[in-house]
C-alpha cells in the first residue's frame, strides 16, 4: 500500500510546472485565447520533445512506455496552466482508439498528428472492407478546429464503430462554435461521404469506447483539480496583499475560512483523481466507478473553488483583466463534459442501491 | 504507487480479520460506547486479548513493548476494528497519546513504570487539558501546579476527560509560574487518580449517556518523578500529545464512516430505493467517503516518508464530522416519524443515537473553526486572525 508517486514521476511533475509557467504564464492567457487559431501551434512540437504526447505509448511506437499514471501528473499541470491546445483529445480522447493502428500511434509520439473524438449516434458509416465513408454531424466536439484528425463513432451495418477521418483542406467541414471557455473551443463537424479508415468493428469498439470515456472522466479530474489549486493559489494571494481597515483580508475568517474549504475540497478532489489514474493504470475493476465519482466531485470542487476566488477577489474578480473568469469557465466546460454531477451520482446510486 | 496491500500487510490484514472474527466478544459487538459498567467490564479483557495477540502498540519501538511496524499496519488494524465493528483498546489515550509523549520526553524510569502497563490495559489512563474557561485556546489554561517541598501541588478543574470515570492515570497540563508568557508557564505532569483530593463527575451528554467527565483537583499532591519534560517545559510536551493524536487518526474516522455508508444504503435500500433526491444524497456520501479513504492513504504515505503527520489529519477530522453529521441526518430523514422512538434494538434507535452523538463530531478533538484556522494559518500561510 503506497499512494505516493516514485522520485521519477515527481521530477515529471516538477518538469511539467516550470516549463509551463515560463512558456504558458497567466499573463500569456488573455492573448492565446484571443489569437486566430486559440493556441500556440508552434507548443506542440515541445510538448512532444518533452515526452508527454507518447507517455503511454508503447517504446516500439516511439513513446516512452509508461502509464496513466504519468499521463495523469501532466493533465493535472495542464489545467493548473489552463493549457489551450488539443491535448487532452488527442491522448484522452482519441488514443485508445489510435492504439488499434502502430502506424498512428508513432505519428502521436512524435509530435506528427493530433486528433478528437466525434461521438454522437448520428454520424452513418456507409461502405465494407476497408472503403468506408461518413455521413451526418455531430456538435461540441473538443478542438474540432485545432486538430489533424477525427476518431469517430458511427453507425455501420453491424452496429457503432471506430473510424478515423482525417482533415484535408476543408473536408470534413468544421465550424467552430462560440462557446464559454474559448481556452477549449469546441466545433461542429459535418461528414458529407468523407472518406475514413475503419480503427475498431463493432463489438470490440465498445470496448474501446468504455474505456476512452473512463480515460477522459479521470483526465477532466484531474484537469479540475489542476484548476482548482490555481484559483485556490490566486485567491490566497489576494488575501495575503489586499488590505482593508488595517489588515489583510485574509486575516478575517470570513474570508480565510472560505480558502480553508477550497483547499479541503481540492484534496480531496484530487485523492479521487489519482485514485482512479491508478484504477486505469492497472485495469482496475472499480475504474469505471472511480472515473465518474472523481469527475463529478472534482468538477463540482473546481466550479466551487473558482467562485470562491471570484468573491474573494471583490469586483477585481468579475473583471474581464483577471484571468479568473478562464479558470472558472474551463471548470463549468469540465462540469458539463459527459453528464452534470447529479447524472453521475444517479449511476453511481444505481450500483449502490440498485432499481 | 500501488494501492493494493503488499503480501506482508495482505497477511497480516487476513490474520487480524479471522482473530476479530474469534475473538470480539458478543456483548461488544457493533460497540456504541463505554458509558455502562458492563461495557467497561469486557473491554479490560478485549484490551488484554488485543495486547496478547499483539495488536496494542502496533507502532510503538520494539524496545518499549512495542510490535515496532510501520504506520501502515496501524492503518489496517483501524480498518479492520471498523470493519468488524469492535471497539478499540479501552487504553486509546495511553497507547495514542500517553505513551508517545513518556516515549518522547520520559526518563527510563518513568518509561519503566508506564509504558508496559498501557499496552497491557492494566491501567487506563485519561487527558487532563482543557478545562470549562480554556477550550480551543489551550495554552490559556489555569490548573494550578505549585512546587512544595519533593514535588507539586495540583490545584484545579478539567473537563470533556473520556475514559477518566475508569482512569487510573491523567496526564494533566496545568500553570506552574503566573508572571511568564502563557506558553512558558505551562507544566505537564502525570496524575495518580487515585489521589486524594482527585474528583471525577461524569457529565451527561445529549444523547443522555455519559463518556466524559468533569475533574476536580483539590490539594492534590504530586511527587516530583511523575514531571514529564521540564518545570515550564509543559507546552512542548503537550505538542507532542495532540500531533500523536492526529497520525492515522483519519484511518479510524474513515473505518467507521465505512460503517455507517453501508449501513445507510442497507437502510435506503429498505426504505428509500426509489426516491432520487435520496439517492443522490446517498451516492455523494458514498463518494465523500472514498474521498477520505483516499486522502488517509495519502497522509500515510507521507507519515511513513518524512515521520511527520501532514495537514490531511485537519482534512480528513474536518470532513469525517461534518459527512457524519449530514449521513445520521439523512438516515433519519428516511425513517421519518418513527425516528423519534428512542428506545429498543431497531434501526430507529440506532440512527437516533448516532445523529445526537455526531453533534460532538465537529467540537471534540479540534473544533471545525480551529481545524479551519490551522488550514489557512498553517498550511495556505495566511495571516494570523487573532
Amino acid at each position: 500500500m503506497d499512494f505516493s508517486f516514485s522520485p521519477e514521476q515527481d521530477q515529471l511533475r516538477a518538469q511539467a510546472r516550470s516549463f509551463l509557467e515560463k512558456s504558458y504564464p497567466l499573463a500569456r492567457l488573455a492573448e492565446i485565447a484571443t489569437s486566430e487559431d486559440g493556441w500556440d501551434r508552434a507548443s506542440w512540437a515541445e510538448l512532444a520533445r518533452l515526452g508527454w504526447t507518447g507517455a503511454s505509448i508503447p517504446e516500439a511506437q516511439g513513446g516512452a512506455g509508461l502509464s496513466f499514471v504519468e499521463e495523469a501528473i501532466v493533465f493535472e499541470e495542464l489545467g493548473r496552466a489552463l493549457y489551450a491546445g488539443p491535448f487532452f483529445s488527442t491522448v484522452a480522447l482519441a488514443l485508445p482508439a489510435l492504439a488499434c493502428a502502430p502506424d498512428l500511434l508513432a505519428k502521436v509520439a512524435s509530435g506528427a498528428f493530433t486528433a478528437t473524438l466525434a461521438s454522437g449516434t448520428a454520424v452513418q458509416a456507409l461502405g465494407a472492407g476497408d472503403r468506408w465513408r461518413l455521413r451526418g454531424e455531430t456538435d461540441l466536439v473538443a478542438d474540432a478546429g485545432s486538430v489533424d484528425a477525427f476518431v469517430v463513432q458511427a453507425r455501420g451495418p453491424d452496429g457503432i464503430g471506430l473510424y478515423l477521418a482525417e482533415r484535408h483542406g476543408t473536408r470534413p467541414q468544421v465550424c467552430v462554435l462560440d462557446t464559454v471557455d474559448v481556452s477549449r473551443r469546441l466545433g461542429r463537424v459535418t461528414f458529407a461521404d468523407d472518406d475514413a479508415r475503419l480503427l475498431a468493428a463493432p463489438p470490440a469498439a465498445a470496448k474501446i469506447i468504455a474505456a476512452t470515456r473512463r480515460r477522459a472522466l479521470t483526465a477532466l479530474a484531474l484537469e479540475a483539480v489542476g484548476v482548482a489549486s490555481q484559483a485556490l493559489a490566486l485567491g490566497v494571494e489576494h488575501a495575503k496583499s489586499r488590505e482593508q481597515f488595517g489588515r489583510p483580508i485574509g486575516a478575517y475568517q470570513a474570508v480565510s475560512h472560505k480558502l480553508a474549504d477550497t483547499y479541503v475540497e481540492t484534496e480531496l478532489a484530487r485523492s479521487l483523481a489519482y485514485w482512479a489514474a491508478w484504477c486505469i493504470a492497472e485495469d482496475d475493476g472499480q475504474a469505471e466507478l472511480a472515473a465518474v465519482a472523481a469527475k463529478a466531485y472534482a468538477a463540482e470542487a473546481a466550479v466551487a473553488a473558482c467562485e470562491r476566488a471570484i468573491q474573494v477577489h471583490g469586483g477585481m474578480g468579475f473583471t474581464w483583466d483577471h484571468p479568473l473568469h478562464r479558470y472558472y469557465k474551463r471548470a463549468l466546460w469540465i462540469e458539463s463534459f459527459d453528464r452534470s454531477g447529479a447524472a453521475h451520482r444517479a449511476d453511481i446510486a444505481q450500483v449502490l442501491l440498485g432499481g | 504507487m500501488d494501492l493494493r496491500d503488499g503480501p506482508e500487510e495482505g497477511a497480516f490484514r487476513a490474520t487480524l480479520r479471522a482473530w476479530l472474527e474469534a475473538n470480539v466478544p458478543a456483548g461488544l459487538r457493533g460497540f456504541r460506547g463505554w458509558s455502562s459498567p458492563a461495557a467497561v467490564a469486557l473491554g479490560r479483557d478485549w484490551s488484554k486479548r488485543l495486547a496478547e495477540a499483539g495488536y496494542a502498540g502496533l507502532t510503538w519501538p520494539k524496545e518499549y513493548g512495542g510490535a515496532g511496524r510501520p504506520w501502515r499496519y496501524q492503518a489496517v488494524y483501524l480498518e479492520e476494528l471498523a470493519r468488524a465493528e469492535a471497539p478499540q483498546h479501552l487504553g486509546v489515550i495511553g497507547l495514542g497519546m500517553a505513551g508517545p509523549t513518556i516515549i518522547a520526553h520520559g526518563r527510563p524510569d518513568q518509561k519503566t513504570r508506564y509504558l508496559a502497563k498501557i499496552l497491557s490495559a492494566e491501567e487506563i489512563w485519561c487527558q487532563g487539558f482543557s478545562e470549562p474557561g480554556s477550550g480551543s485556546d489551550l495554552a490559556s489554561v489555569r490548573t494550578r501546579v505549585e512546587p512544595v517541598g519533593a514535588g507539586f501541588v495540583v490545584n484545579g478543574q478539567k473537563v470533556w476527560s473520556s475514559y477518566a470515570h475508569i482512569a487510573d492515570r491523567c496526564i494533566l497540563l496545568g500553570r506552574s509560574t503566573t508572571a511568564s508568557e502563557k506558553h512558558e508557564g505551562l507544566t505537564y505532569l502525570i496524575v495518580d487518580m487515585k489521589s486524594p483530593g482527585v474528583e471525577v463527575r461524569p457529565l451527561r451528554q445529549i444523547t443522555g449517556e455519559a463518556e466524559f467527565n468533569e475533574i476536580f483537583f483539590t490539594d492534590v499532591a504530586v511527587p516530583k518523578e511523575n514531571l514529564l519534560g521540564d518545570v515550564g517545559g509543559g507546552w512542548r510536551v503537550a505538542m507532542t500529545t495532540l500531533s500523536h493524536e492526529r497520525g492515522t487518526f483519519g484511518f479510524a474516522l474513515a473505518g467507521a464512516l465505512d460503517v455507517a455508508v453501508r449501513k445507510l444504503v442497507g437502510l435506503a435500500r429498505e426504505r428509500a430505493g426509489t426516491d432520487a433526491l435520496v439517492r443522490d444524497r446517498v451516492a455523494r456520501e458514498w463518494i465523500d467517503l472514498q474521498a477520505l479513504r483516499y486522502t488517509n492513504y495519502r497522509a500515510l504515505a507521507r507519515l511513513e516518508r518524512t515521520g511527520v503527520p501532514g495537514p490531511e489529519g485537519s482534512v480528513a477530522k474536518l470532513r469525517w464530522s461534518e459527512a457524519n453529521q449530514r449521513l445520521t441526518k439523512l438516515a433519519i430523514e428516511i425513517i421519518g416519524r418513527e425516528a423519534q422512538v428512542a428506545d429498543g434494538d431497531g434501526a430507529p434507535a440506532y440512527w437516533r443515537h448516532q445523529q445526537l452523538r455526531s453533534r460532538g463530531n465537529t467540537i471534540e478533538a479540534g473544533t471545525s473553526e480551529i481545524l479551519r484556522n490551522i488550514i489557512a494559518e498553517r498550511v495556505l500561510g495566511l495571516p494570523r486572525s487573532r
